[in-house]
C-alpha cells in the first residue's frame, strides 16, 4: 500500500507532491490529462497575489497572506521566474473611491505590508501609460507576477527528484474506503494509499463527492484573455487591476513574467468543466474592460487570446482545505481559484505537515530542495551563448524563432522527469510555439523532435493528448 | 571577429538574388546566412508551377525556380552557410549567428542585406473564436508537412482566408486526396490572384464564400467542424447566416507579415503599412549600408518581383561597399494619397542615378481608375487602370530626368483617381 | 445549345465569360470578354482545356517526397487519372531536376518529370 497519492497535476497538486517529498512517504501524483499543469494552472492571469482582496477570516485570505511570503525562497530553490512588479487597484470614478478605501482596511487587516492609496498624478507617475482618466488607486508593494507553467513544472521535478511517482493519463473514476486507507481506481490501474490529496481542480468536487457526505459543488467560471506581444513588456510596470466585484478581481492589464500583457479575463458561469471555448463576445468583453486603463490598445499586436476555468466553490464561497469530518485520511484542497496560484506553497505545506504528522513520517534525509530550470538560451549573454553551444550544439539550432529557443531545451524538455509528451508540454516548458507566430514555424520541427526522442510516428503525436492529433497519415504507406 | 564585403541574412529568393546580383557587379567577398538545411526559403515547398514568368520566361515550380538560382550561386563560388540562425544584428552591421558546425560566430559586414522573408499570420491575430483544438495550421505549415515531409495534416478541410498559400494548399489537399470543403473571405474580393481561384478552387468545385468568415471552431481535442457566417459592412458576423461544416482540418491564409526581429533589433526605422523597413530608392534602410529586399520589406505577389527588387538591393549593396552610392543631402518623401497603401521606397534621394521603381497596393478594388503621381502641382506620371485590387500590386516607373524637372521638391504623392 | 460560364483569368479583371456550346459540347461562340486575351482564354477552355499538374511522388528511402509535374499542360479531364497513376511510382534516388518519372502519362505524351534535386 502506498502511503499518499495526489490526484491532480495542477499547482496545488505538484506543490503538494514536492511538501510531501520531504517526507520519507511513498506517494503517487495522478493526472487526469495528458500532461501536468493542463488546466486552471496553465490559464490564469500568473500573479502572485498582496492579499488585500481576500475578506478577512477566509482561508483565501489566510493562505494567500502565507503564501505569498513563500515565494522568494521557493522560486530561489526551483529556478522560477518572478517578480515583484506591485499591484495597483485602479478606481475609475471618485464613487469607486470608497472601494479603495474599503481594499486598504482589508489589506491592513489582512496583514498585507506597505499598502497605501496614491492620488491621481502619482498614480501617472509611476505608470505613464496609464489612461489619464483614472482617479486614484491602491498601491501593493507584495504583488508580484510568476510563470505559472514553470512554478507547476519546477514542483512536479522536484517532487519527482525527491521520490514521487508521477502517472499522466490517469482519471480517477472512483474513490473507495478501505482498511487502513483508500482505494484509487483510475483509467491507468488502482493505487492503494493510506491518505489522499484531493487537488482535482474543477473536478474537486466529484472527487470529495465519493467519498464524504459534506457534499460541495464546483461553478467553472470562465475567464477570457488576450494576449500582447512582448514588444508592450515595458508598457506598464505594475499588475493593473479594476475595482472588484462579487465575481471576481475584475479584468487586468497584466504584464507577465515572460513579457506578454494579459488583457482579462472575463467571468462568465458556464455549465461544462472542459469549456474553454473562446467567444466573440468573451473577448469583446476583455477589450472593453482593459480599455479603461489601456486607452490604444494595440490590437495588430495581439497574439492570441485563450480561456481558463476557475473552480468557484458555491458550497463555501471559499477554498475547501483539510479533511472532510466523514472522511479521516482524506484531504481536501478543493474550490481553489484566485488566489489559487500564490496560496499553493502555503496549502502545500500545511497539507504535507498535516499528513506527514497523521502518519507518523519519518523526514526524506536524501530530500534536496534545489532543482535547476531548463537553461534559456534567450537569456544567455553572448559567451554563455558560445559556452553553451560548445557543450552541446544542438543549442546552436533555434527551433522557435520567435521566442529563441533552442534544440537543446526541447529535448531537454522531453527527457527532464515528468518531461514533455506533446507539443503544448513542450510549448509550456520552454516557450517554443508561444510568440507571435504561434508555432507556425516550429510545429513541424518539434513534431519531428517528439518523434526522435520518444520513438513515436508523426500520426502519434498530439497537441495535448487524447485525439488531439497533429497529423492524420502519411502521403506513401512505406513511411508509416 | 570576420568581416565580409557583404552578408546577406537569408538564402531564399531574396537573398539568392541579391548575392548574384552583387557578384555580377563585382562583389566577391559574399556570404549568406541560411536558418535552415538547404538553399532556397519558402520556394522548396511551394512545388506548384507559376513561377519564373518574367524572369525566366517560362513556368517553373518553387524549387525549379530556386534551383536556377542555387546554381549560379554554385557556378560563381558565392559563400553560404547553412543551419545558421543570425540572433543578432547591430545597426553598425556585426552580425551574431549560431549554427552546430561553428558555435557561436561574429562577422563585421560592410554592407548587410536583410533577407528574411516573411511569416504567415496565426490564428491568436485575427481571434477566431472557438475550441483551442489540434487541427487548426497555418497553409504554410500544413504546405511544409504535406510537401517536404509526406505528411497529411488532415482529410477533410476548410480554408479560410482566400490568400494563394491557401487556394493552392486547397487544390494540393485536393490532389492528395483530402476533401476540401470550402474557402472562405472575409472581403468582398478574394486575395488572391484570380488564376489561382479558377484553377485550384473552380476546377475542383470548392465554394469560395465571400464576405464571409470563420465564428465558431468546434471538437474539443481534434477538430470536428466550423461554423461561417456572411459579414455586414463592417466585416461584423450576420446573425442567422451561420453554416456548419464538418471537418478536421482548418487552415488559414490570413495575410503574410515580413519578419522583422532582427531589422528591429538594429533599432531600424520601420514602416507600418508595410510592417517592413522604411528604405530609399537603393532600398538602403535608415541604417546606413543596411539593405532590405524581398517579404521582408514588404509582401510580394509573384517571386519574380521579388528577385528583381533583390538584386538591385545586391547591386547596391556592393555600389556601398566600393563607396559610390551617396545619399543627397536632400530627401524627397513618397506619399501615400488617396487609394494608396504600402508604398515602397517612401523616400528617395533627391538625385535619382537610375529609373525609380514605385510599389504599392490599392486600397480597394478600383475600376477603370487613374494612377497618378505627382510633385506639387506638376505630374510626373498618369497610368490608367481598367482594375486594380489590393492582392495585386502596382509598379511604377519614373525617369531621373522627370523628377529632376520639377525643381526643389520635397515629396512626391502617389494616388488613384476614381 | 448549353451555356457555360466562365471567369477570365487573363487579367485581374476576371471578366464572367459566357460560352455557348452545341450540346455535343462543341463550341460555338464565348460572350463577355472586354479584350482579345478573353475571347482566345474562352475559346480554349471550352475546346481543348488544359493544366499543367504538379505532384508529390515516393522517392524509395528519402524521408522528404520527391516534387515532380507534367512536362507540359494536360487534358483537365485527366487530372485525376495523372495523379493515380504518379501515386503508383516509386523513384530511385538520386533524381535530378528534368528526370522523367514516368514517360507518356496515362497514354499521352506528356512526360512525368522530377522539379527537385534529391540525393
Amino acid at each position: 500500500m502506498l502511503d499518499v497519492v495526489i490526484i491532480g497535476g495542477g499547482v496545488v497538486g505538484c506543490a503538494t507532491a514536492r511538501e510531501i517529498s520531504r517526507y520519507d512517504l511513498k506517494t503517487v501524483l495522478l493526472e487526469k490529462t495528458a500532461d501536468i499543469c493542463n488546466g486552471q494552472s496553465k490559464a490564469n492571469t500568473a500573479i502572485i497575489h498582496g492579499g488585500y482582496d481576500a475578506k478577512p477570516g477566509t482561508l483565501k485570505a489566510k493562505y494567500n497572506m502565507l503564501g505569498n511570503v513563500m515565494f522568494d525562497k521557493i522560486c530561489t530553490e526551483l529556478d522560477v521566474p518572478y517578480e515583484w512588479n506591485t499591484s495597483l487597484v485602479v478606481s475609475l470614478h471618485p464613487e469607486d473611491d470608497e472601494m479603495i478605501e474599503t481594499l486598504l482596511e482589508q489589506g491592513k487587516t489582512n496583514g498585507c505590508p506597505g499598502v497605501r492609496i496614491i492620488e491621481h498624478d502619482e498614480l501617472l507617475q509611476l505608470e505613464p501609460n496609464l489612461n489619464p482618466n483614472v482617479c486614484k488607486a491602491l498601491l501593493v508593494p507584495t504583488g508580484g507576477i510568476v510563470c505559472p507553467y514553470e512554478l507547476t513544472q519546477a514542483f512536479a521535478e522536484n517532487a519527482a527528484s525527491n521520490g514521487v511517482e508521477f502517472v499522466r493519463n490517469a482519471k480517477v473514476t472512483n474513490v473507495e474506503k478501505i482498511e487502513g486507507g483508500w482505494r484509487v481506481t483510475s483509467s491507468a490501474g488502482v493505487y492503494e494509499a493510506k491518505a489522499v490529496v484531493n487537488c482535482a481542480g474543477l473536478y474537486s468536487d466529484e472527487i470529495n463527492n465519493m467519498v464524504s457526505e459534506r457534499k460541495l459543488e464546483i461553478q467553472p467560471r470562465r475567464g477570457e484573455y488576450y494576449i500582447v506581444d512582448k514588444k508592450y513588456k515595458d508598457y506598464f510596470h505594475a499588475t493593473i487591476f479594476p475595482c472588484p466585484s462579487k465575481m471576481g478581481k475584475g479584468i487586468l492589464v497584466a504584464r507577465t513574467i515572460d513579457g506578454t500583457v494579459l488583457l482579462g479575463p472575463t467571468a462568465e458561469d458556464i455549465d461544462d468543466k472542459a469549456d474553454t471555448r473562446t467567444t466573440a463576445f468573451g473577448q469583446a468583453k476583455a477589450l472593453d474592460g482593459a480599455h479603461k486603463y489601456w486607452e490604444k490598445i494595440p490590437t495588430r499586436d495581439f497574439i492570441t487570446n485563450f480561456s481558463g476555468l476557475r473552480a468557484h466553490c458555491v458550497t463555501t464561497n471559499d477554498f475547501v482545505i483539510g479533511e472532510p469530518d466523514d472522511a479521516p485520511m482524506f484531504f481536501n484542497a478543493a474550490g481553489i481559484e484566485s488566489p489559487g496560484l500564490t496560496s499553493s506553497p502555503a496549502i502545500a505545506e500545511h497539507l504535507a505537515t498535516e499528513i506527514a504528522s497523521k502518519l507518523d513520517a519519518r523526514e526524506n534525509a536524501s530530500f534536496n530542495p534545489i532543482r535547476k530550470g531548463i537553461p534559456k538560451f534567450r537569456e544567455m549573454t553572448k559567451e554563455e551563448r558560445a559556452e553553451a553551444i560548445k557543450a552541446n550544439p544542438d543549442f546552436a539550432k533555434i527551433v522557435c524563432r520567435c521566442e529563441t529557443v533552442t534544440e537543446a531545451e526541447i529535448r531537454e524538455a522531453i527527457r527532464r522527469p515528468v518531461g514533455a509528451r506533446t507539443v503544448d508540454g513542450i510549448k509550456r516548458r520552454t516557450r517554443a510555439g508561444m510568440g507571435r507566430c504561434q508555432a507556425g514555424f516550429c510545429t513541424p520541427r518539434v513534431v519531428e523532435i517528439l518523434c526522435e526522442e520518444l520513438g513515436l510516428d508523426p500520426t502519434e503525436v498530439t497537441k495535448f493528448g487524447g485525439d488531439s492529433r497533429l497529423i492524420e497519415g502519411h502521403l506513401f504507406k512505406e513511411a508509416e | 571577429m570576420q568581416s565580409k564585403d557583404i552578408l546577406i541574412i537569408g538564402g531564399g529568393p531574396a537573398g539568392l538574388a541579391a548575392a548574384v546580383a552583387a557578384y555580377e557587379a563585382g562583389a566577391r567577398d559574399i556570404l549568406i546566412l541560411e536558418r535552415e538545411g538547404s538553399l532556397g526559403g519558402i520556394l522548396k515547398q511551394c512545388i506548384h508551377n507559376g513561377f519564373g514568368l518574367h524572369t525566366f520566361k517560362e513556368e517553373l515550380t518553387g524549387p525549379e525556380y530556386a534551383q536556377r538560382y542555387v546554381d549560379k550561386v554554385a557556378e560563381y563560388k558565392i559563400a553560404y552557410q547553412r543551419d545558421t540562425m543570425v540572433i543578432d544584428v547591430t545597426p553598425d552591421k556585426v552580425v551574431t549567428c549560431v549554427s552546430k558546425e561553428n558555435g557561436l560566430e561574429q562577422f563585421q559586414a560592410k554592407a548587410l542585406i536583410l533577407a528574411m522573408g516573411c511569416r504567415e499570420r496565426p490564428r491568436g491575430s485575427i481571434g477566431t473564436p472557438g475550441w483551442r483544438c489540434a487541427g487548426v495550421y497555418t497553409a504554410g505549415t500544413a504546405q511544409k508537412f504535406v510537401n517536404l515531409e509526406g505528411l497529411m495534416p488532415g482529410k477533410k478541410c476548410l480554408i479560410l482566408g482566400s490568400g494563394d498559400i491557401g487556394l493552392i494548399m486547397a487544390r494540393r489537399m485536393t490532389f492528395m486526396g483530402a476533401e476540401v470543403v470550402g474557402c472562405v473571405e472575409l472581403m468582398p474580393y478574394s486575395a488572391g490572384l484570380k488564376r489561382n481561384i479558377v484553377q485550384c478552387l473552380n476546377d475542383y468545385d470548392i465554394p469560395l464564400y465571400l464576405s464571409h468568415t470563420v465564428t465558431d471552431i468546434a471538437g474539443k481535442e481534434r477538430l470536428e467542424g466550423v461554423t461561417i457566417a456572411e459579414v455586414d459592412e463592417k466585416l461584423k458576423p450576420i446573425e442567422g447566416t451561420e453554416k456548419y461544416f464538418e471537418c478536421d482540418t482548418l487552415l488559414l491564409s490570413v495575410g503574410l507579415i515580413p519578419e522583422n526581429e532582427l531589422t528591429n533589433m538594429a533599432g531600424i526605422e520601420m514602416f507600418p503599412f508595410t510592417s517592413g523597413a522604411v528604405v530609399d530608392e537603393n532600398l538602403q534602410t535608415s541604417a546606413d549600408g543596411v539593405f532590405a529586399c524581398g517579404n521582408v520589406l514588404h509582401v510580394h505577389d509573384l517571386v519574380d518581383f521579388v528577385s528583381q527588387e533583390s538584386a538591385k538591393a545586391g547591386k547596391h549593396a556592393w555600389e556601398y561597399v566600393q563607396g559610390e552610392l551617396s545619399r543627397s543631402e536632400k530627401k524627397v518623401s513618397v506619399e501615400m494619397g488617396k487609394g494608396v497603401n504600402a508604398i515602397v521606397p517612401q523616400h528617395v534621394n533627391a538625385e535619382l542615378s537610375e529609373p525609380l521603381t514605385i510599389m504599392f497596393r490599392p486600397r480597394d478594388v478600383y475600376k477603370d481608375a487613374v494612377i497618378k503621381v505627382k510633385a506639387g502641382e506638376t505630374e510626373l506620371l498618369s497610368k490608367k487602370k481598367r482594375v486594380m485590387a489590393p492582392a495585386e500590386m502596382e509598379s511604377l516607373l519614373i525617369t531621373p530626368e522627370k523628377l529632376a524637372a520639377c525643381g526643389d521638391i520635397d515629396k512626391i504623392t502617389v494616388s488613384v483617381e476614381v | 445549345m448549353i451555356k457555360k460560364e466562365l471567369t477570365c483569368i487573363g487579367c485581374p479583371m476576371g471578366c464572367q465569360l459566357t460560352a455557348t456550346l452545341e450540346d455535343d459540347g462543341s463550341f460555338i461562340s464565348v460572350e463577355g470578354f472586354t479584350c482579345p486575351i478573353g475571347e482566345k482564354y474562352g475559346k480554349e477552355e471550352c475546346t481543348n482545356p488544359t493544366r499543367m499538374v504538379t505532384a508529390l511522388a515516393h522517392a524509395v528511402g528519402s524521408k522528404t517526397p520527391l516534387s515532380v509535374k507534367t512536362s507540359k499542360p494536360i487534358d483537365k479531364a485527366k487530372i485525376f487519372d495523372c495523379l493515380a497513376e504518379i501515386a503508383k511510382v516509386d523513384v530511385k534516388t538520386p533524381v535530378h531536376i528534368g528526370d522523367v518519372i514516368i514517360s507518356g502519362v496515362c497514354g499521352t505524351d506528356v512526360n512525368i518529370i522530377a522539379t527537385k534535386e534529391l540525393n
